[in-house]
């Protein structure tokens, strides 16, 4: 008999409704100017969104101010220095800002020129509001969960590995959360909760999660 | 074109179309008015055929009204659109005032209250000015007015802040304003006459009836006569492709009466006559099916323009499942994965170059095709449009925009 959770898992999609904030950057001198003053939210966007807009195709720049340093700039050096900024490592979206402020100053300095685009396209700073929508039936098993996740949308791995850890403050992750408070499964949670989502794809996430469950399920079976 | 939501469930992406199902229980009775100066032709009305019927049949109560006047209603709707896109264009006083007397006029015939009214581009822009209480107002551009004219600029301004927020397909085609910019691709109908899957069969027959055979390797660019689409640094690309492999190039499209259009076509006709695999064909405007025909017949599909909008050409040469290679214009390379789904070029050399890379290693072509059709499933079709039009509407509804 499976262990039937204390309340359901209900899984959530999610979708972007994108918003211009009319600030641009044409060097990378604007760029670490513009860093320190868009709002959170467009730190988020750049970095932890990157991974929802850019799931067809590999994410090779890891965020898209490092995207932008390399093809309209051109300066490889940096675009490698704030492609390696895990944005998942940060406790905070400002100390995120802080860390990639940092990145832009030190190598600033070591340059007599700013770098700028020339014949690219300046960067536009943007942000996004995120609409909830709840998909399939809510899950009460760990096996409901496991087929749950199997074939919900995308944007629900990253509603509930990405947005809410790094938006809505729920540090271990959806997944892990409900594994652990609601079926009690603690090593199980602890190891979903290490997966690393950083350079990576939604999918290979989901496989992730996919492959440690069914090793609890084959273990308990 | 269906109108019937579930017959996109075979084109668009897995889920795509329970997301939309579940968005739309959110928004359904709720009204939604778009108003826009025509319901023919491209920008705003080819988004709005497919969209406007699909919102129906998820349960909005989505409605697509029409603005008209008297000639120098449209002529000047016309040319402060022309100078809103940065062209020169004397605007006269006694005109814009004709043009906005004409909104008030449309204002009283038609049923504005609304959820949310939807104003599509300039023709039906200042119709605002008469907006009734309640509901929020967005205005939706569909061209790149980065670059206006400033004195037109300074007057639409005015009227562009009477709305609650406007919606532009990219960043950097707006420009600063007080309110909310909103971002929306525009998008490409997978199930229209010129985006359907058509039988080998049936595209050889359209070409044969336009007179392009299918013997060798065809580079086909679709487009308008214009210096700004560049179908004459398409010919000499084709020039230097041409010295190394048996190819044939088509340039189809659509020639304006204005002296530039009349110079580009007299000098595409001018090198074809000079070489029979220059193939110049001008369409009607509503050669749907031959576009469709003549892309997928493509071997590799071109875009290369020097100046463009969004330049949805890209998005349809790659559900086609065609490497696309095209200017480092517009919204081209926002479409164009480089190095994944085709190539963003900035000269003639470079477009040469890459039709000669994608001709001598047809795996590659193949692979850039298949990925250029995932792309286009999951960024630009309608289903992915109408995403964001009811979350958009969700998003405005519950206080979102000013």
């Amino acid at each position: 008999m499976p262990a039937v959770a204390t309340a359901p898992f209900v899984f959530t999609g999610c979708v972007e409704v994108r918003q211009a904030l009319q600030r641009t950057a044409s060097d990378e001198r604007e760029l670490m100017d513009r860093l320190e003053e868009v709002p959170p939210g467009s730190i988020f966007y750049h970095t932890h969104g990157y991974f929802l807009r850019h799931r067809p195709i590999t994410t090779a720049y890891g965020n898209d101010f490092a995207a932008w340093v390399a093809v309209q700039v051109r300066d490889q050096a940096l675009s490698e220095r704030l492609a390696v900024v895990n944005p998942f490592e940060f406790a905070s979206l400002d100390a995120l800002r802080e860390e990639l402020v940092t990145v832009v100053h030190d190598h600033l300095r070591r340059l007599r020129a700013v770098p700028r685009v020339e014949s690219g396209e300046a960067f536009h700073f943007q942000q996004s509001y995120i609409v909830e929508v709840e998909l399939g039936p809510p899950a009460t098993t760990l096996t409901e969960f496991r087929d749950g996740l199997a074939t919900v949308d995308a944007s629900a791995i990253y509603f509930h590995m990405v947005e809410a850890r790094a938006r809505l403050g729920r540090r271990a992750g959806d997944f892990a959360e409900w594994i652990r408070a609601s079926l009690g499964l603690t090593e199980l949670a602890e190891r979903i909760e290490r997966i690393d989502s950083y350079m990576t794809s939604l999918e290979r996430v989901r496989a992730r999660v996919l492959s440690l469950v069914d090793a609890e399920l084959e273990r308990t079976q | 074109m269906s109108g019937r939501i579930d017959d996109y469930r075979q084109v668009a992406p897995p889920g795509a179309i329970d997301i939309i199902l579940k968005l739309a229980e959110r928004v359904r009775g709720r009204r939604l008015l778009h108003l826009s100066g025509g319901r023919f032709g491209a920008g705003a009305a080819e988004a709005l055929a497919p969209v406007v019927p699909l919102l129906n049949d998820v349960g909005v109560d989505a409605a697509w009204e029409i603005t008209g006047g008297d000639p120098i209603f449209y002529a000047t709707s016309t040319a402060l659109q022309a100078a809103l896109q940065g062209g020169e264009r004397a605007l006269d006083e006694e005109a814009l005032g004709h043009w906005m007397e004409m909104n008030r006029i449309n204002a009283k015939k038609l049923q504005l209250a609304a959820d949310v009214v939807v104003a599509h581009d300039v023709q039906p822009a200042s119709i605002v000015g008469s907006r009734p209480e309640g509901g929020r107002w967005v205005w939706h551009c569909h061209f790149d007015c980065s670059a206006p004219q400033r004195r037109a600029w300074g007057m639409f301004r005015g009227i562009v802040e009477q709305y609650d927020a406007a919606v532009f397909a990219l960043p950097r085609f707006g420009r600063r304003l007080a309110i909310p910019q909103y971002l929306i691709s525009p998008s490409i109908d997978p199930l229209s006459e010129k985006n359907r899957e058509l039988a080998p069969r049936e595209v050889s027959r359209i070409l044969q009836a336009q007179g392009v055979p299918q013997d060798r390797p065809l580079l086909v660019q679709i487009g308008p006569f214009t210096r700004h689409a560049d179908p004459v640094g398409v010919v000499n690309a084709y020039r230097l492709v041409k010295k190394h492999h048996p190819v044939r190039l088509v340039l189809a499209g659509t020639a304006g009466d204005d002296p530039e259009s009349l110079d580009v076509v007299a000098e595409l006709r001018r090198a074809a006559e000079h070489d029979p695999d220059i193939l110049v064909r001008e369409l009607p405007p509503d050669a749907q099916l031959q576009i469709n025909a003549l892309q997928r017949a493509a071997t590799i599909v071109l875009q290369k323009s020097v100046h463009e909008g969004f330049g949805l050409g890209a998005a349809e040469g790659m559900w086609k499942g065609k490497p696309v290679v095209g200017g480092f214009a517009g919204g081209l390379p926002h479409q164009i994965v480089y190095d994944v789904t085709g190539y963003t070029v900035h000269s003639v050399e470079g477009a040469a170059f890459r039709i000669r890379h994608l001709l001598n290693n047809p795996e590659i072509a193949a692979r850039m095709g298949a990925a250029g059709r995932e792309l286009v499933r999951r960024q630009f079709l309608v289903t992915r449009h109408l995403t964001d039009y009811l979350a958009l509407l969700i998003h405005v509804t519950e206080g979102g925009a000013r």
